[in-house]
C-alpha cells in the first residue's frame, strides 16, 4: 500500500525509514538466542530463523512443546512470531508464513505444503509471476507437472526449491556457529543467579566435557561458556589455554579468573536458564601417565599459571622473550604473548665477549628519546655532557662508536646510520646514547638520541 | 656449574652451620664475601626483599640489580616479572639483548604488564601460588596506599608458603615499614674512579687501540657496578658494599679487589639531585 493511501486512512500513522542495518543485527541477537534450543541456528533473512531441531526436540518434551515454547518466550520479548515445523528447511518457511503454528508429522510435507500459494517459495517476483500467468496458483499444482517442463520454463533453481518444499530433496542449512565437537550443557528449570552456583555449573559441565575429550585423547585450547538469560540476553565468554587441557578444576579456575576479572560483569537479571560450555578448540593430548615424562610438573605449573592471568589481564598482557633474526637494537628481541608463543628456532647470541662489559643496555626505550647535546670535541666524537629529560648529565668516561647501518633492504628511503656510544657520567650511571646521521655523507647536523640506561 | 659457583656454593653451606633458621627455608649465596657473611650464607629463599634506588637517576642501576638478584635466587627455573604497563614509557621496556648481556637467559623470564598497581598486586599474590616459580620480581612506581604493612606481609607469608623469592622493586618510593626480609639502597657504581676526565675520548679500533685505564682497554669498562647499601637485615647486621656483577660466572665480586671502598658520603648531593630524572 502506498504512504498515500496509508496516511488517508490514518491521518496521525507515525512512519520511520527501514533500519535494515538494525533489523539484522535484531535478527542475529534472536540467533543467538535461539542457540538455547539448538546450536544449529541459521539466518533466513530479511525476517527469519531457521532451526535445525533434530535431535533436540525431546528435551523440551516434544516438537509441539518446543514451537509453543519457544514463540511463547519470543512473544514475551515483545516480538510478533510465527513459526511452523517441517521435514525439511523451505516447507517449514513456506508454513511458518501460510499456516502458523502447524507441525508436519514426517514424511507428510507434500502434503502440507500443497495447498500454500506459489508465493510460499520465496522465489523472485518475475517467476512468481510467471507461475500465475501459466495457472499454476499452488504448490500442489506445481508439484504434479513434469519436471522437464517446469525447468524448461522456469529454472532448474525453481525446481530444486519445489522439491526441497515438498521434501523430496534436502539441503541443510548453514547455522551461524560452526558446532563444537565438544560441547556440554545443563538446563535449569529454576533460573541460576548465584555466581558460586554458576561456578559449580561450570565446572560441572567441564566435567563433563573431559570425559567426551578423553575419549579422544584430546585436551582443549579454547573454550566457550554461553550464558543464556531468562529474558533472552545471551553472553558468550571464552577463554584460551597455553596447553590442551582437560582437568574441570583448572578450567573452573580460569573461568572464574575471567568473570573476576570482566570489565563488564557478567549479569544474571533473572537468572540463566542454560548454561552451556563448549570446546571451539581441542589439540591432541597425551594421556596423564605419558604426560608425565614429556611434559614436567613445572612446564605444566607454569602454563596454568600464564592462563589464570592470560584470563585476568588479557594473552596479550602476559609476554615472553623470543630472538629476532636482526642487528637493528629495538628490533633484536620481541615479546610475544606466552600462550601462543612457539618455542624459537633462533638462539639468544651474546655481543660481548668473555669478561667483557655488556654491550647492549637492559632498559630500552621503545622509541629512543632525543637529547640535546652541544657541539663535541671531535665531529665523530662522544658527547662530553648531555641533556635528557631537561637534566644535564655530565659524562666522565665513552666508549664507542659502534656503528650500526640500518636494514637497507627493507626500507625504501635510505634510514641514516647509527653511531652508538657507552657513556658512563660522573655518577656511575651507564647510558647508551647514538648519534643519527653521518656528518657530510648523510646529515649537516645530526641528531641524537638516548636509546637505553644500563645496569 | 662453574668452579667458581661451586666454590662459592660451599662457602655458603659452611656459613649456615650452625644457624637456627636453616630448616626448610634455604639461602643462595650471592658471591660477594662480605655480603654472603653478613646473610649468613646468602639471601634467603622464599622471602620478601626490597630494592630501592638511592636517587631518582638510578632506577636502572636498582633494576639491574634487582634482574640479577633474581635471577641468581631463581637459578634455573622461570622468573615472572610484574609491572604496570605504563612504567616502560619512564623506565624503559626490559630489553631482552640486554639480559643476555648480563649472563642471564631470557628464555626464563615472563613478564606480565599489568593495567594498575592493584592489579598488579592481586596478580603477584596469585602467582605465590605457583611453587614451580623461582622468582617473582613486583616493579612498583610510587607509593600507593594499598601496598602497605598488611600486604606486605601477607607476601611473606605467601612467599614462605610457596617458596618463591619476591622481590620489589620501587620507583620515586618512601621507604615505609614492611615485613621484608632485606632492603636495599642502590645505586650505581663509579667504575675506575682514578681514572682523569681525559678518557673521555672516542675509542675505536682505528684511532690505535684506545685508552689504556688501569690495565683495561677503554673499550671495556668491566662488568656492571653497583653500590649497594643494606639498610635492614631482619636475621642481620647492616651494610655497605660496592659489588661488581661477573656476568661469565654469574655471581658478585668484590670490586676492584684491593680498592679501598669510597665510603657514602664522597659523593656530591649536587649532582646526586642535578641527575634526578625529571
Amino acid at each position: 500500500m502506498p504512504l498515500a493511501d496509508a496516511r488517508a486512512m490514518l491521518p496521525a500513522l507515525h512512519v520511520a525509514n527501514a533500519d535494515e542495518a538494525a533489523d539484522r543485527h535484531l535478527l542475529e541477537s534472536l540467533a543467538d538466542w535461539c542457540l538455547h534450543y539448538t546450536p544449529l541456528v541459521a539466518l533466513d533473512p530479511p525476517h527469519g530463523l531457521l532451526l535445525d531441531i533434530t535431535g533436540a526436540a525431546h528435551l523440551f518434551g516434544g516438537e509441539k512443546a518446543l514451537l509453543d515454547r519457544s514463540r511463547n518466550s519470543l512473544c514475551r520479548q515483545g516480538l510478533a512470531v510465527q513459526g511452523a515445523i517441517a521435514g525439511s528447511a523451505m516447507a517449514a518457511h513456506a508454513l511458518a508464513r501460510y499456516r502458523n503454528s502447524v507441525v508436519v508429522p514426517p514424511g507428510e510435507d507434500a502434503k502440507a505444503v500443497a495447498m500454500l500459494p506459489v508465493e510460499a517459495l520465496a522465489l523472485d517476483p518475475a517467476t512468481t509471476h510467471a507461475f500465475r500467468h501459466a495457472g499454476l496458483k499452488t504448490i500442489g499444482q506445481a508439484a504434479i507437472r513434469k519436471r522437464s517442463e517446469l525447468t524448461a520454463r522456469f529454472g532448474a533453481q525453481m525446481v530444486f526449491a519445489l522439491d526441497h518444499a515438498l521434501g523430496q530433496v534436502n539441503k541443510p542449512i548453514s547455522p551461524r556457529i560452526a558446532l563444537s565437537d565438544y560441547m556440554a550443557e545443563r538446563i535449569f528449570a529454576e533460573p541460576l543467579v548465584a555466581e558460586d552456583a554458576i561456578l559449580e555449573t561450570l565446572r560441572g559441565l567441564a566435567a563433563s566435557l573431559a570425559t567426551l575429550l578423553a575419549e579422544r585423547g584430546e585436551g582443549a585450547r579454547q573454550l566457550e561458556a554461553t550464558f543464556f538469560r531468562a529474558d533472552g540476553k545471551v553472553r558468550r565468554i571464552a577463554i584460551t589455554t597455553a596447553g590442551p587441557t582437560r582437568d574441570p578444576a583448572i578450567i573452573a579456575r580460569l573461568f572464574r579468573e575471567k568473570l573476576a576479572a570482566l570489565a563488564d560483569p557478567l549479569d544474571p537479571g533473572f537468572g540463566f536458564d542454560l548454561i552451556r560450555l563448549a570446546a571451539d578448540r581441542a589439540e591432541r593430548c597425551e594421556t596423564e601417565t605419558a604426560g608425565f615424562e614429556t611434559r614436567t610438573n613445572e612446564e605444566k605449573e607454569i602454563a596454568f599459571l600464564v592462563d589464570r592471568l592470560a584470563a585476568r589481564f588479557g594473552a596479550q598482557c602476559i609476554l615472553v622473550f623470543r630472538p629476532n633474526d636482526t642487528h637493528i637494537p629495538e628490533a633484536a628481541s620481541v615479546a610475544l604473548p606466552a600462550q601462543a608463543a612457539e618455542p624459537s628456532k633462533l638462539l639468544w647470541k651474546s655481543i660481548r665477549g668473555r669478561e667483557d662489559a655488556p654491550r647492549r643496555p637492559l632498559r630500552m626505550f621503545a622509541k629512543p628519546e632525543p637529547i640535546e647535546v652541544p657541539a663535541t670535541e671531535v665531529p665523530e666524537g662522544p658527547p662530553k655532557r648531555f641533556r635528557w629529560r631537561r637534566v644535564v648529565h655530565e659524562m666522565a668516561f665513552a666508549e664507542g662508536p659502534e656503528r650500526i647501518a640500518m636494514e637497507w633492504w627493507r626500507h625504501q628511503t635510505p634510514q641514516p646510520t647509527r653511531d652508538y656510544f657507552r657513556l658512563e657520567d660522573v655518577n656511575g650511571r651507564r647510558f647508551w646514547v647514538y648519534r643519527e646521521g653521518l656528518y657530510i655523507y648523510e646529515t649537516g647536523r645530526p641528531r641524537w638520541f638516548l636509546q637505553g640506561l644500563f645496569a | 656449574m662453574t668452579a667458581a659457583e661451586k666454590i662459592v656454593s660451599l662457602r655458603s653451606t659452611i656459613a649456615r652451620v650452625g644457624l637456627q633458621d636453616a630448616g626448610v627455608q634455604t639461602r643462595v649465596a650471592l658471591g660477594h664475601r662480605g655480603t654472603d657473611a653478613c646473610l649468613h650464607g646468602g639471601l634467603l629463599k622464599g622471602a620478601l626483599h626490597e630494592v630501592f634506588p638511592m636517587a631518582a637517576g638510578d632506577g636502572a642501576a636498582a633494576a639491574g640489580f634487582v634482574t640479577v638478584l633474581a635471577a641468581r635466587v631463581a637459578g634455573g627455573r622461570r622468573l615472572l616479572w610484574l609491572r604496570p604497563d605504563f612504567a616502560a614509557l619512564e623506565y624503559g621496556e626490559i630489553a631482552a639483548p640486554g639480559l643476555r648481556e648480563l649472563g642471564l637467559d631470557p628464555g626464563r623470564f615472563l613478564l606480565l604488564r599489568a593495567p594498575d598497581v592493584t592489579s598488579l598486586l592481586r596478580a603477584g599474590f596469585d602467582a605465590l601460588s605457583c611453587t614451580e616459580l623461582g622468582a617473582l620480581v613486583l616493579e612498583i612506581p610510587g607509593t600507593p596506599r594499598i601496598l602497605d604493612l598488611a600486604a606486605s606481609r601477607r607476601f611473606v607469608l605467601g612467599a614462605a608458603q610457596s617458596g618463591v623469592t619476591v622481590f620489589l622493586l620501587r620507583w620515586n618510593a618512601e621507604a615505609e615499614p614492611s615485613a621484608a626480609e632485606t632492603r636495599w639502597l642502590v645505586r650505581a657504581g663509579r667504575s675506575r674512579a682514578d681514572c682523569p676526565p681525559s678518557a673521555l675520548r672516542a675509542t675505536s679500533p682505528a684511532s690505535g687501540g684506545g685508552n689504556i685505564c688501569r690495565g683495561r682497554t677503554a673499550w671495556d669498562w668491566g662488568y656492571p657496578l653497583f653500590e649497594a647499601e643494606l639498610v635492614r637485615n631482619r636475621h642481620g647486621r647492616a651494610g655497605f658494599w660496592v659489588m661488581e656483577w661477573n656476568c661469565d660466572d654469574r655471581l658478585f665480586r668484590a670490586a676492584n679487589p684491593g680498592a679501598v671502598v669510597s665510603p657514602a658520603a664522597d659523593r656530591p648531593a649536587a649532582a646526586e639531585n642535578a641527575s634526578r630524572i625529571a
